[in-house]
């Protein structure tokens, strides 16, 4: 086939391609996959049963509001990342400001706290479940979110697939925080970033192989 | 921002908006700056330009719902050409060296070249590796520019399953160029 013949071959029959496409992709995939990671944290978990009280703290809703941060700049990655061409322009200082301010956070609750406390304050009582919990909870955000950008054109496929991983891991912390317990900010700095970080080194492996085009 | 890419730019957006034939001048010019941009980058790989033009502008359709209008055309097509072009590099790997680094984007609609080498690959061949729900429509509507209602009354077919046909077929062809080489 002549080159010719293709750019006819293309050209014909070819519809008006309905704008934001890529927006509404994203947009329906984080519904439904938290929709999923909703189901799925009520179903196993279940919603803390005081969160009436909690929800009175400030580090409630510091709680929230960092895997909620940090959600925004993955999506932001992730759309950006979906365009062939497209640079990263503010994407590493909106993922590094919230992970920033919550480890200085942290660094001053340990430094204001007896030392016989801090233990406590880094470990709290579910240390051991919370990481894997999270990134449990990422699975069905990671799956829709992934089938969006494979319809799409990533240059970076490693680095598109850890921003998927970023967004549904933040997505799967921000939900899992509304059954999650602890209430000091070592614990979200160390263990809830360990969740969100193994959804994202999942994304940078596989992407490679799934998001070829 | 260049006269050439200025109006390539505007081709594309009426294109996209579902204006035919300026979605195929796009295409017929883009080729061209395609072509040259490619020669000048695979001057020891002369047969491999015209079969890497064809991948790229199949690639460029089947992705052109990612082109933001807000954003450069040059940096949107260059890198997909960059990335075709490192794919078909990364499996020859070893055999010949690249001579030119592949970062200049802003060349990209410098120079255009409408002397076309015959493809090696024969994509009409590739075609008939499609199962018959992507291959007849592609065959009626985009080879014969039959419409989707006529294609849909003579392949049995529902108009939708007639579109999303052409789609996945289209999809499925390029991911039978690259597992090909």
């Amino acid at each position: 086939m002549k080159t010719d013949e293709l750019v006819t071959l293309l050209a014909n029959g070819a519809d008006a391609v309905e704008p934001h496409a890529l927006e509404r992709g994203y947009a329906l995939a984080l519904g439904w996959g938290a929709f999923g990671t909703t189901l799925m944290m009520a179903i196993l978990l279940g919603v803390r049963p005081d969160i009436g009280e909690a929800a009175w703290l400030p580090m409630f809703w510091i709680k929230l509001a960092f895997p909620a941060a940090l959600l925004a700049a993955a999506l932001y990655a992730t759309v950006r990342l979906s365009r062939p061409g497209v640079r990263l322009g503010g994407v590493p200082a909106a993922i590094a400001a919230p992970l920033l301010a919550v480890w200085l956070f942290s660094a001053l609750v340990l430094l204001n706290a007896a030392p016989a406390d801090r233990l406590q304050l880094v470990l709290g009582d579910t240390w051991e479940d919370c990481p894997l919990t999270i990134a449990l909870l990422s699975v069905p955000l990671f799956g829709a979110l992934l089938a969006v950008m494979r319809g799409l054109a990533p240059t970076r496929p490693a680095l598109a697939g850890a921003a998927v991983g970023l967004l549904a891991g933040a997505g799967g912390a921000l939900i899992y925080a509304l059954h999650c317990p602890e209430m000091a900010a070592p614990f979200l700095g160390i263990w809830y970033v360990l969740g969100m970080s193994i959804p994202v080194a999942a994304g940078a492996a596989i992407g490679p192989w799934v998001l070829r085009w | 921002m260049s006269a050439s890419e200025d109006r390539l730019r505007d081709l594309l957006v009426r294109g996209l908006a579902g204006e035919a034939p300026a979605y195929r001048a796009f295409l017929q010019e883009l080729s061209a700056h395609l072509r040259a941009f490619l020669r000048g980058r695979l001057f020891r790989l002369p047969d491999e330009v015209e079969d890497l033009v064809q991948e790229t502008l199949l690639a460029v359709h089947n992705q052109r719902h990612t082109y933001d209008a807000g954003q450069p055309l040059t940096a949107w097509v260059h890198a997909i050409a960059r990335y075709k072009l490192i794919d078909l590099l990364r499996r020859r790997a070893g055999r010949e060296a690249l001579n030119d680094p592949l970062d200049d984007a802003s060349e990209l609609f410098v120079a255009a070249d409408t002397e076309a080498d015959d493809a090696r690959r024969d994509l009409a061949k590739l075609l008939v590796q499609l199962p018959d729900r992507q291959r007849l429509p592609i065959v009626h509507m985009k080879l014969e520019g039959r419409s989707v209602v006529d294609t849909a009354r003579l392949t049995g077919m529902s108009a939708a399953a007639v579109k999303v046909g052409v789609h996945r077929g289209l999809k499925a062809l390029a991911m039978l160029i690259r597992s090909e080489r």
